[in-house]
């Protein structure tokens, strides 16, 4: 279904972020911006909103959560129905003092230690879907590989049925990427999800497992149970807000070693930089930018914002902010000092940090050991990329030789 | 040479944990903490210096003798 935005003219100030030239390359447009004198944009497109593009004024945002609200965290054309502080989706759409108690519920399954314990499955994942496309000459890095790395992880620790991974990619795209969709078509959207997560609910209520979903029909938050918009709520954030985040950045990251053949025989023949690669990729091809809505009228840095207006996050912004990191736009796949704010700043950090790492580390690593430094673009110009607010690469040949 | 975390502005990110476990442990809520005082044995100060370059709260201040 197309969408009701006419493109884009005039980036200073009629800016939008699921344009195609916004999807194909957005670092000209973030860098034009932040050195024009105006580092922080205005569109009257969505209801109103900003975009700042310094590492300073995102991170501002970011720290700001008196000012600004997470109610909501994808700008659409529509405004969130569900109140603060628990938002849509808790915690993510949480503000304080809410946003604490329902964020610690959930971190220790996505601690360091937690997420280890995935790593052996995660590994002989993605072997399987080498292995399913052994002997071809040019296999789809982003359609063969990298797209299903974190649905299955995701649905395992969700004890979802991994069969249905179509339906969550349908999910996602329709989340992150439908934005551009009249409201009305947003809403029904939205009601899919909503109907295949309660017969999930309702399938672990009859059946209880040691599993995500379980834990959050049992948990409580001071000493109540969550009600039941806060269970769904989370576990809908959970399904959607690790898939194609964590496949856009391994296949940004596969990407880069298919056209850079410097940065792949260095890898390939030194697999301890392996973890520097990593942050490396995320600062460079960091695919998520947030938002935040107004809360109420007030000036940030000169700008006159209203209330219910979105700010973007764009956090791959910050990364490539020349102020903070020396030659920005440069991959170092060793770069020594590196602050990037891929996981966004704040109280908001994704809380699926560490099991982004270890899929994209292992994802990486598998696909070196099984191809070494003999990968190659098939053809540049048939790699697509995801717009809006979660960029990657949708369509990725790769040549094996 | 010392390492101190400040646990107000460490959000969890485990950059320090993962890149110097042997000075830095961080609990099942991600909040990172130096491990013996804060201590650097000399042989470490590289990977103190890299854990503080890399914090993206800034969040790990380190103090030379």
């Amino acid at each position: 279904m197309a969408g009701i935005h006419p493109p884009v003219t005039d980036w200073a100030n009629d800016f939008d972020h699921t344009d195609p030239v916004w999807a194909a390359d957005p670092y000209p447009i973030w860098a034009d911006i932040r050195s024009s004198g105006c580092p922080v944009a205005h569109s009257e497109r969505y209801g109103g909103v900003w975009l700042p593009t310094s590492h300073d004024d995102i991170s501002a945002i970011a720290y700001d959560t008196d000012h600004f609200t997470s109610q909501s965290v994808v700008v659409s054309e529509g405004r969130p129905m569900m109140p603060a502080p628990q938002g849509i989706a808790p915690p993510i759409s949480s503000d304080p003092p809410f946003h604490h108690g329902a964020r610690r519920l959930l971190l220790p399954a996505f601690s360091p230690k937690a997420v280890a314990v995935l790593e052996p499955f995660t590994r002989e994942y993605c072997n399987e879907l080498l292995d399913a496309v052994d002997g071809k000459d040019v296999i789809d890095a982003a359609v063969d590989y990298a797209q299903h790395i974190p649905v299955r992880v995701i649905a395992k620790m969700l004890g979802f049925p991994p069969e249905d991974a179509d339906t969550f990619r349908m999910f996602v795209h329709n989340a992150l990427e439908g934005v551009d969709l009249p409201v009305e078509k947003r809403v029904e959207n939205f009601g899919l999800l909503d109907e295949y997560l309660r017969a999930q609910v309702d399938d672990h209520i009859a059946n209880p497992r040691d599993d995500l979903t379980t834990f959050l029909l049992n948990a409580e938050m001071d000493g109540q149970p969550l009600n039941a918009e806060h269970v769904g709520g989370t576990i809908a954030l959970l399904l959607i807000a690790g898939i194609d985040t964590t496949w856009s950045a391994i296949g940004a990251s596969l990407w880069h070693l298919a056209k850079t053949p410097a940065d792949r025989e260095r890898l390939a023949s030194e697999p301890a930089l392996m973890p520097f690669a990593v942050e490396e990729f995320l600062r460079a091809y960091a695919p998520v930018t947030m938002a935040r809505l107004v809360k109420d009228d007030f000036e940030f840095n000169g700008c006159p914002m209203k209330a219910n207006e979105w700010v973007l996050l764009p956090f791959p912004a910050a990364n490539r902010d020349p102020e903070v990191f020396e030659n920005p736009d440069e991959v170092v796949i060793d770069r020594v000092e590196n602050r990037h704010a891929a996981f966004g700043l704040g109280i908001h950090r994704c809380a699926g940090s560490n099991l982004a790492r270890m899929e994209m580390q292992v994802a990486i690593e598998v696909w070196m050991d099984r191809f070494g430094d003999r990968f190659t673009l098939a053809n540049p110009d048939a790699v697509t990329w995801s717009g809006g607010q979660v960029r990657g690469p949708r369509q990725l040949p790769i040549a094996l030789s | 040479m010392k390492v101190r975390v400040d646990q107000q502005k460490c959000q969890g990110h485990n950059r320090c944990y993962s890149l110097a476990p042997e000075l830095f442990d961080v609990d099942d809520y991600g909040t990172a903490k130096e491990l013996n005082d804060g201590v650097v044995p000399p042989e470490l100060a590289d990977k103190a210096r890299l854990a503080v370059a890399n914090c993206p709260e800034y969040a790990i201040e380190l103090t030379e003798d």
